[in-house]
């Protein structure tokens, strides 16, 4: 397990000194799956900085960090996937070399395949997570993608950080 | 702050009335955060789902994972055992 002790000096102090109490999730949040999952229609939402080749790169110019998302559609190749997150904090080798250790859309395929999961939704989300200040996340971005969430009548997310 | 973004995006989804589970790699954010349902691996920092190109590896985690969602005593804070 990563801890605070695996990051660089620079890093652990900056998180150290981090607010997170700030933006605790309280009272805690619970909506019950509808369906069992096996009848479900399931999207992926990352926020590894991915997006398609033809989409513009995140803005790494704004200081508290790009809080635009871009939609991944579920045909995507995905090794065609590029990944620009901002951060220095972490390895990239592994999501150069297998994308879903990320983001990992093929293994959901092979769950719809199986009937594991009933469905993957027409389209995913990707996050920059590089977000020091997560006003505009908490108040624009964020609620916009859960409403598309729901218009796509999706009954379950599955999310992974990086 | 990788994992404090999953957490609000999380939240904001969840709000909307949509099941969510999410994967994390930092035991100190997350347990602060307190998102609805979340499995804590132990991988380093860009590695949530384990090893490049270990299918089965990626797929305990994913399933370890989709298990949670059945849950609705949250906050969930689950660990993966492998």
């Amino acid at each position: 397990m990563a801890t605070y002790d695996d990051l660089s000096l620079h890093v652990r102090l900056f998180m150290k000194g981090y607010p997170f109490a700030r933006y605790a999730i309280e009272p805690a949040l619970c909506a019950r799956l509808a369906r069992p999952l096996s009848e479900s229609r399931v999207a992926l939402v990352t926020t590894a900085g991915l997006r398609a080749p033809e989409q513009a790169g995140f803005d790494h110019s704004i200081k508290m960090g790009d809080t635009s998302f871009r939609e991944i559609a579920n045909t995507i190749e995905t090794r065609a996937l590029i990944e620009s997150h901002r951060s220095y904090a972490f390895d990239r080798s592994g999501v150069q070399a297998d994308v879903n250790v990320a983001f990992p859309l093929d293994r959901f395929r092979e769950l719809e395949s199986q009937g594991v999961i009933g469905e993957l939704n027409h389209r995913h989300f990707s996050f920059m997570g590089s977000i020091v200040g997560p006003r505009k996340l908490i108040e624009e971005t964020a609620p916009q993608v859960a409403r598309k969430l729901r218009g796509d009548l999706v009954d379950a997310i599955f999310l992974t950080p990086m | 702050m990788c994992n404090q973004t999953v957490c609000l995006v999380q939240a904001a989804i969840e709000r909307e009335g949509i099941t969510t589970v999410s994967i994390s790699l930092l035991r100190e954010v997350v347990s602060v955060l307190k998102p609805p349902r979340a499995l804590f691996v132990p991988f380093p920092m860009g590695f949530p789902l384990g090893v490049p190109n270990d299918t089965q590896l990626q797929h305990r985690v994913i399933a370890a994972a989709l298990e949670l969602l059945g849950r609705n005593d949250t906050p969930i804070l689950e660990e993966f055992k492998g």
